[in-house]
């Protein structure tokens, strides 16, 4: 996939898809973020892992600005998000560059997030309809090649509520997927799931991975993150404690809070 | 005290007790439309960011629940014209129901709105809808989806409260039930066959409304 308009914006020195720059989020008086750096090149796999209230799941919303975030700069293809210099001020970005900006990445949330009242079918389609304005059958032969492609398609016309928890989870990521985001963040996306449905959507993701998309997960699933993964992060209290490869940050962690955390969990 | 029933003196008139009935149900359904774009606007201006939106939406659900309906009625209906604004009766009438009807589907949408789950905005957001259209697309759907049994029962509500346009003379069914009273001196069969046509009416709607339900309802 080319981006036209990406290689116009990127400097030479810097091929990143993902550059988060010294982010930094309070809610009121808390800081969650507190400095945060990541940068993701095209085709990179990057899995956030710590402890819950470690900032990583708000690290995800403030890259698809379901967050606002109070210093710091994030950019997609150079492209900064969410907010602009104007005369020296840091500014919002209007509710349509907004929505733009959200358009660049897509998300699959914990809770799946169907529309209820909308065919598994109609919940890819919409956005494909109403955001990228396409004709319906157009739209219909996109969302039925993603729906096929998690294994969806026969259930195309079953509302949420007729789904299983993995075969939603798996319809959402069609519905991210159908909108060709740059970026994918996937919010512990097996978290509310039974046991037995959390392979299928998991077989999901890699299989995306394994076509070059460009993604950044949360997840408790260390043995999946290990193994999908380019690149670990972990964060611990609003920071980046500890970053590298998978192999090296599972067998040889360097933090003490890294030691402890893989202690507290089985791999 | 031996009583002849005569029914057929009643029923004589059936072409008017009928197109009183009709007339009530129009009345009903008209005022139930504005009165969902009334209750919309309003349930949003309830839960608006801004304060303004707050007050304004309040004062107009706390006044006209708290106010009788005929005597809402009545001041429509005699007051406007002395401020200039001249309105038939089915008019006048019209513009009662709906706003009466406004301020108690406020709440009912209140509710549905406060009750929807905060990822399916965030859904939308992610695939790049704007507020404006997830609100179009997703909320007010699945809201009034949700909320449809209370829709259908104030609908009948309305459809009974109806009866009280017979104070300005709107020629519904208590408007000429009380006409073939007077005309007839048949007091109990004349309100004996009002008060069944009402009850088949409405056991006729919330049928038909349990129907709709069912088909509109989201699969769980």
């Amino acid at each position: 996939m080319t981006h036209p308009e990406a290689s116009v914006a990127t400097t030479a020195a810097a091929p990143a898809l993902l550059r988060i720059q010294d982010l930094h989020k309070a809610f009121q008086t808390v800081e969650v973020l507190k400095g945060v750096d990541v940068t993701l090149a095209r085709g990179d796999v990057v899995t956030i892992i710590g402890s819950s209230g470690s900032g990583k799941t708000t690290l995800l919303r403030c890259v698809n600005l379901l967050e606002e975030f109070q210093r710091g700069r994030i950019e997609i293809d150079g492209q900064a998000i969410g907010y602009r210099e104007q005369g020296g001020r840091r500014v919002p970005c209007t509710g349509a560059e907004v929505a733009r900006h959200r358009a660049l990445t897509g998300m699959a949330f914990q809770q799946f997030n169907l529309f209820p009242h909308l065919t598994a079918l109609r919940n890819v389609t919409l956005g494909l309809i109403k955001v990228r304005k396409l004709a319906r059958d157009e739209a219909v032969a996109i969302a039925e090649k993603w729906l096929d492609r998690v294994g969806m398609l026969e259930r195309r016309n079953h509302y949420p509520g007729q789904l299983s928890g993995g075969q939603q989870q798996r319809v959402a990521i069609a519905r991210a997927v159908a909108m060709t985001p740059r970026l994918m963040l996937f919010d512990e996306v097996t978290s509310a799931l039974d046991p037995e449905l959390v392979n299928e959507v998991l077989s999901v993701v890699q299989g995306l991975a394994q076509d070059g998309m460009t993604m950044l997960l949360v997840t408790h699933e260390m043995r999946f993150a290990y193994e999908v993964s380019d690149r670990i992060i972990f964060m611990n209290q609003g920071r980046i404690e500890e970053e590298g490869p998978p192999a090296d940050l599972f067998n040889q962690p360097k933090s003490l809070r890294l030691k402890e955390f893989l202690k507290t969990i089985k791999i | 005290m031996t009583y002849h029933f005569d029914f057929a003196v009643v029923w004589r008139h059936e072409n008017l007790l009928l197109s009183g009935l009709g007339l009530g149900l129009v009345l009903a359904l008209v005022s139930i439309l504005i009165g969902c774009i009334i209750g919309l606007a309003a349930a949003f201006g309830v839960l608006s960011r801004h304060r303004i939106f707050r007050i304004i939406a309040t004062v107009y659900v706390t006044t006209i629940r708290n106010t009788p309906i005929l005597v809402l009625i009545l001041l429509t209906y005699f007051a406007l014209p002395e401020l200039g604004l001249r309105l038939g009766k089915i008019q006048s009438f019209i513009i009662t129901l709906s706003v009466y009807a406004g301020a108690y589907l406020t709440e009912v949408f209140r509710a549905g709105l406060v009750a929807i789950p905060r990822g399916l905005r965030e859904a939308g957001l992610a695939i790049g809808l704007t507020e404006g259209q997830i609100r179009r697309s997703v909320i007010i759907p699945v809201m009034i989806r949700n909320v449809l049994p209370s829709l259908g029962n104030n609908f009948i509500s309305l459809f009974k409260d109806t009866s009280l346009a017979a104070a300005i003379a709107v020629p519904e069914l208590t408007f000429y039930a009380r006409k073939i009273n007077v005309e007839s001196f048949r007091v109990i069969e004349t309100w004996m066959v009002a008060s069944l046509m009402y009850v088949v009416a409405c056991l006729i709607i919330s049928t038909a409304l349990r129907f709709v339900e069912r088909r509109l309802a989201i699969i769980r």
